[in-house]
């Protein structure tokens, strides 16, 4: 791949404007709740797009791309099958206990619901997921840049990581979400036309099909029935249920990364509308990172003559074949930016759970606001810092997806017990919640080692991570269940406002019916089924 | 509140657009073999241009609502 000037200049353009938004912010930033909330002041279809580019990150891009060049259309499961209805149900029936409660944090809502050392447990375990993911992305994008324009992996990390603290520094959550949405327009320009040129070279659907190395990768539903005709050794019941329940409702549903962006918005409807708004562009994302994929895979199926031996190389390999110079630097920048996205929004969920729910709970309270908003900038410079670290960890693992959904089956799968049991249920008593989520982490632990070790085996590492989180959430329940049976419950004017049944509806009537959000999550799902059955 | 997003958005579209649509209308041709001899520079570029000026337009039609 070769780079003129002009995309250069395009690259460094970009670099102006993501910090220039920083700056322009910089005066904003006078409360720890401008900081770290944004004011709750801002629109639903700037949140909706920032939720979606929060989750936008590295792996998500380049790491889906992989596996459709590994899995075919099998991928496609992590968009229609998990991340559709886990965001319909997150923005119709959770986003009103998180938004209402008037919490900051995901951690804090456990405190109201359950008790400090559920919070406790829950924040010191959020914060530890959150360093370590952020430096995949920074890893992804020295990768990527060292191999394109051969900069040292080293002088790279440290070069994206500098720019994501300057901008959040500046303006917090603000400055990352309306980052966020810039990103998500150069990504969605930045990889569209790949798709379009890749069909072209293959010769459209049919074509693509026709060129696949197994006809199996042209479906989506076709193979799942049996763990043996899929690539990725999978059957329905782990795919349905680990994935598609546990791990994606675990992700979207109790994830402050992705949940923060909804604590920004300006008020109930938007809160609500956030995900819903997330889940249109999301929808249709197979298209911009399965494609092409599937593209690469078809021109070349041995790996030996683009892809270098790597699925990880699917898409910057597509990006240096099909891309002239000019739309090369559209292209980087769009990848520069979806790695960018996914560190800033690592980055200020932490600083956030690291603020409020440790230091403020548990090193030093009773300060003024003006020192927690001092701390916030001050654990933006740590968090960064911290993932420069990580990046280096992550050079040691092969596997990037694999990696994450490790971390996810580890800390999201039991979570999302907790939440579920908490939320809908109000018998569920302070204690369990804790003891429930210590057993699931810890049983996801031990599934973990026991894996390691060979005592179980799976086909695949994908499947032993999806039943991981089967095994932890169940435990989780199973656990929460059993202790509240032997403690007491809490009293219900506690839990108004944090409970379904005790909580009065959002009022929605008097919204047109384009902005009620139980009428847009029907719209999704149905538009969902469509795609799910042209694509079988 | 604050800062319209909208305009920065807006403003490199434009940029971007206008860069692609000028380099890909002097650019050797032979470097478009790559994208099966579509001038995709200049279509997308074009693109990139509309999308810039209409972010740009809803940002300052917004900013002269609020203004007077």
């Amino acid at each position: 791949m070769h780079l003129h000037i002009i995309d250069y200049a395009i690259i460094a353009i970009y670099f102006v404007f993501v910090l220039g938004i920083g700056f322009a912010l910089r005066g904003r930033m006078k409360t720890s709740d401008d900081f770290f909330l944004s004011g709750r002041s801002i629109p639903g279809w700037i949140t909706g797009l920032a939720f979606m580019s929060a989750n936008l990150g590295a792996l998500e891009v380049m790491g889906h791309a992989a596996n459709a060049a590994k899995y075919g259309m099998f991928v496609n499961h992590f968009y229609w099958l998990a991340a559709m209805p886990a965001m319909c149900f997150v923005g119709v029936f959770m986003m009103p206990f998180y938004y209402g409660s008037k919490v900051r944090s995901v951690p804090e809502y456990l405190r109201k619901r359950y008790d400090e050392k559920t919070r406790t447990l829950n924040a010191l375990s959020f914060a530890v997921m959150t360093l370590l993911v952020s430096g995949i992305d920074l890893y992804a994008m020295a990768i990527l840049f060292q191999r394109l324009l051969h900069w040292p992996f080293g002088a790279s990390v440290v070069a994206s990581a500098v720019v994501v603290a300057i901008y959040i520094y500046l303006g917090g959550l603000t400055s990352s979400i309306y980052n966020e949405v810039l990103q998500f327009f150069l990504i969605v320009f930045g990889f569209l036309p790949l798709a379009i040129l890749g069909l072209k070279a293959v010769g459209g659907f049919a074509g693509l099909e026709a060129k696949l190395p197994n006809p199996g990768y042209a479906h989506t539903w076709a193979n799942i029935w049996h763990a043996s005709q899929n690539p990725m050794g999978i059957n329905w019941f782990g795919t349905i249920f680990g994935l598609g329940f546990v791990l994606s409702f675990g992700y979207w549903c109790t994830d402050f990364l992705v949940v923060q962006r909804g604590l920004a918005a300006r008020d109930m409807p938007s809160a609500q509308r956030t995900p819903l708004i997330a889940a249109v562009p999301k929808m249709f994302f197979p298209l911009m990172v399965v494609l092409p994929g599937l593209v690469a895979i078809s021109l070349d199926p041995h790996l030996t003559q683009y892809l270098n031996g790597r699925y990880d190389n699917a898409l910057p390999a597509m990006l240096g074949k099909f891309y002239p110079s000019g739309l090369l630097g559209i292209g980087l920048t769009a990848l520069l930016a979806s790695f960018m996205s996914g560190m800033a929004g690592n980055v200020t969920a932490f600083n956030t759970v690291w603020t409020f729910d440790i230091y403020q709970t548990h090193v030093n309270p009773g300060q003024p606001d003006s020192h927690y908003l001092k701390m916030g900038r001050g654990a933006t410079v740590f968090a960064v810092a911290v993932g420069i670290a990580t990046a280096f960890i992550v050079l040691h693992f092969n596997n990037l997806m694999d990696y994450l959904q490790l971390l996810f089956a580890f800390f999201n799968a039991p979570l999302f017990g907790t939440f579920l049991l908490g939320m809908f249920w109000k018998r569920t008593s302070a204690h369990s919640g804790f003891w429930g989520l210590l057993s699931g982490i810890l049983a996801a632990a031990t599934h973990y080692t026991l894996y390691r070790f060979h005592a179980i085996s799976y086909p695949s590492d994908m499947a032993a991570n999806f039943y991981q989180a089967i095994w932890a959430f169940s435990v989780c329940v199973a656990v929460t269940l059993a202790v509240t049976l032997f403690t007491e419950p809490r009293k219900e004017e506690e839990l108004v406002g944090l409970v379904y049944s005790l909580t009065p509806k959002p009022r929605n009537q008097d919204l047109p019916w384009y902005e009620r959000p139980g009428i847009l999550a029907i719209g999704i799902l149905a538009l969902c089924a469509v795609l799910n059955i042209i694509f079988w | 509140m604050g800062l319209d997003i909208r305009l920065p958005i807006g403003i490199i579209f434009t940029l971007y657009g206008a860069l692609l649509i000028i380099y890909g209308a002097v650019a050797d041709p032979a470097i478009f073999v790559s994208s099966l001899g579509v001038n995709i520079d200049v279509w997308w570029g074009s693109a990139m241009l509309v999308f810039g000026l209409f972010m740009a337009f809803l940002a300052l039609r917004a900013s002269r609502r609020e203004a007077p």
